[in-house]
């Protein structure tokens, strides 16, 4: 039986019929595992208080209402600090962020990966291992020196580190490998300084990598709540400002649902617009050593 | 000429000399830095922060759990009592250590492998039909704090949806509280973990397994290889070697750093401490009694406990297609 399942590219040999069926039961399985959590909460978000409290409990919303969302607007602008804000401060956070990070990561980037001057090497081999640590780990001391800066109850306490983080200098730096070292030598011969070089030749060259940076930057941005470093309401996130109302149990049933569908849609919405450039930028950055 | 070959060759010449060589070379060096100095300066924003912000604080994590400090008088040096108040005195730290391991080795390796096999199989599908399952798969990493969906699911009345389907059933006649109970707190936030652990290695593997030579393929089918477990064993896991490194390191530290599901779904503390875990641990001494010297200690434990696991695994891996 050497035949596959239509789902499959038929172009491979070496595929037998009941090995295809047995890996695509497996990903249908998973799959509605990993995606009904998610269609629930999408469903919850739109049912009215009598469907959420409704035996059994259904997957499905069979009279969808937006009272969820009226309800969490008002909750929001009761707080006397208005909604608005909060989004401004995620959108403000999220924005500088990731142009600082994209500027500063790939200014890093190229020396490291085009050039072997000293220091070069023991610097790549940290960021590295940097990889391995959680922000856990340095919480304590990060707040220190936060507090010694004065930077703490300011964005910038949350801003500044996101500058650089170390996954997303090694990521431009194994995509910028793959420029041809004609094209820089060239430019070289021609008199330009390395700032020139890096702007105007490296820089528009890595442009498919920069997406990636943005959308995984993005993901980090978007759903930090700024605990820890920022105390004033009018500076807090919109993660936090949500949070607060759904642990807080101040909001009627729903509303968390209503809640988690606005925090979750736009991370999804972005990654599905952007996901082949994503993944091709990560299968052409090679990802040596 | 290789470091080796240079000290070799050093090693027969007298002192003297010896040590005009090496102020040679180190003001060979400083030329280089300071032909290249344009370089350093692009390089140093970036860097300056990276050390400030990652580096620095590891180190200083180090020092201070050698002290007591409460962040309101100078830190005293205590030695290493920290460490053995850590190991010898403290029961919850005890729990929180066996968790976090059992989270470690059941997340860890079953993340990474879920990972590397759906990003495999996906990989065979139609593009339009990867694109699809990709972003099923990832959607749950993504989605910021979403994963309080899993309280309305583990919910304790008979109106959450694990209750209310097995109530309907006839497998339960009364509601359980899921996270209430300790004995159902730590496979429910396991399961939860796994849900959410198909991340930044998930799309690594997908990046990676699209890059491997598809001649080899064509080559193996020549040389005999019969089955798609033949063509994964033989060909695709060794050819996406650095992908699977990355992928480990990623797993292996997002493993080791359970914090937010435990608090979310168990409550900080939760019952009985049954979810506690390194982490929270921490930010108990680190944000409620600031006991910083202490709370540094867990840190330094558990950067230690990463960094370890880290090198272990790496070095199994390179075994990969030996």
């Amino acid at each position: 039986m050497n035949f596959t399942l239509g789902m499959f590219r038929k172009k491979r040999v070496n595929r037998s019929f009941w090995g295809s069926f047995f890996l695509f039961l497996l990903l249908a399985v998973i799959g509605a595992f990993m995606v009904l959590p998610l269609v629930y909460a999408i469903n919850a978000a739109f049912k009215p208080l009598d469907e959420i409290f409704i035996f059994p409990p259904t997957l499905f919303v069979r009279n969808p209402t937006l009272d969820n969302f009226a309800d969490l607007i008002n909750l929001l602008s009761a707080s006397w600090v208005p909604f608005t804000r909060y989004i401004f401060n995620t959108i403000f956070i999220t924005g500088v962020g990731i142009v600082g990070h994209v500027l500063l990561a790939s200014a890093a980037a190229y020396p490291l990966a085009k050039h072997r001057i000293p220091g070069t090497n023991v610097m790549f081999k940290l960021i590295v291992l940097s990889l391995m640590f959680t922000p856990a780990v340095t919480a304590i001391p990060t707040y220190m020196i936060m507090s010694f800066l004065g930077w703490v109850d300011t964005y910038w306490a949350v801003i500044i580190p996101a500058f650089s983080y170390p996954l997303g200098l090694y990521l431009m730096k194994q995509f910028m490998e793959q420029i041809p070292d004609a094209l820089i030598e060239a430019a070289k011969i021609d008199g330009a300084t390395e700032y020139r070089i890096f702007w105007t030749i490296v820089m528009p060259n890595v442009k498919p990598a920069w997406l990636t940076l943005i959308i995984l930057l993005f993901q980090i941005l978007w759903g930090t709540d700024g605990n820890g470093f920022i105390y004033s309401e009018q500076l807090k996130t919109l993660t936090s400002a949500t949070t607060n109302i759904v642990q807080g149990g101040i909001a009627r049933a729903g509303v968390g649902a209503a809640v988690a569908l606005m925090m979750m849609s736009v991370p999804i919405t972005i990654f599905v617009f952007s996901q082949s450039r994503i993944i091709e930028t990560m299968a052409t950055s090679g990802m040596k050593e | 000429m290789s470091d080796l070959q240079l000290k070799n060759k050093v090693r027969g010449v007298p002192p003297k000399e010896r040590s005009l060589r090496r102020r040679e070379r180190r003001q060979q060096k400083i030329h280089q830095i300071k032909i290249n100095k344009h370089l350093y300066i692009l390089m140093a924003p970036y860097m300056i922060l990276f050390l400030l912000f990652t580096i620095l604080p590891v180190l200083l994590s180090i020092v201070i759990s050698f002290t007591y400090f409460n962040m309101l008088e100078m830190p005293k040096f205590v030695g290493w009592q920290n460490y053995t108040r850590l190991f010898l005195e403290d029961d919850i730290f005890l729990i929180a250590l066996k968790n976090t391991f059992l989270f470690a080795a059941i997340t860890g390796p079953v993340s990474y492998l879920a990972c590397f096999i759906f990003a495999w199989i996906i990989n065979e599908l139609s593009p339009k039909l990867r694109a699809f399952m990709t972003l099923i798969f990832y959607a749950p990493s993504i989605s910021g704090n979403v994963f309080f969906i899993w309280l309305l699911i583990f919910s304790g009345d008979r109106y959450g949806i694990i209750n209310g389907l097995l109530i309907k059933l006839g497998i339960l006649l009364e509601p359980i509280q899921w996270l209430k109970t300790e004995a159902y707190i730590m496979p429910i936030i396991i399961l939860v973990q796994l849900w959410l652990s198909l991340g930044t290695g998930f799309l690594a593997f997908i990046a990676g397994l699209q890059t491997v030579d598809k001649t080899l393929y064509e080559a193996g089918a020549v040389d005999g290889i019969k089955n798609r477990w033949q063509e994964l064993w033989y060909i695709t896991l060794p050819s996406m070697k650095p992908q699977l490194m990355f992928g480990a390191v990623i797993q292996i530290t997002s493993s080791f750093a359970v914090a937010d599901v435990s608090i979310q779904l168990a409550g900080f503390p939760s019952v009985n401490y049954a979810a506690e875990t390194v982490v929270t641990h921490l930010m108990d001494f680190g944000t409620i009694r600031f006991e910083m010297g202490f709370a540094s200690a867990i840190a330094t434990v558990l950067f230690m406990l990463m960094v370890g696991s880290n090198m272990i695994i790496q070095k199994l891996l390179r075994k990969v297609g030996e």
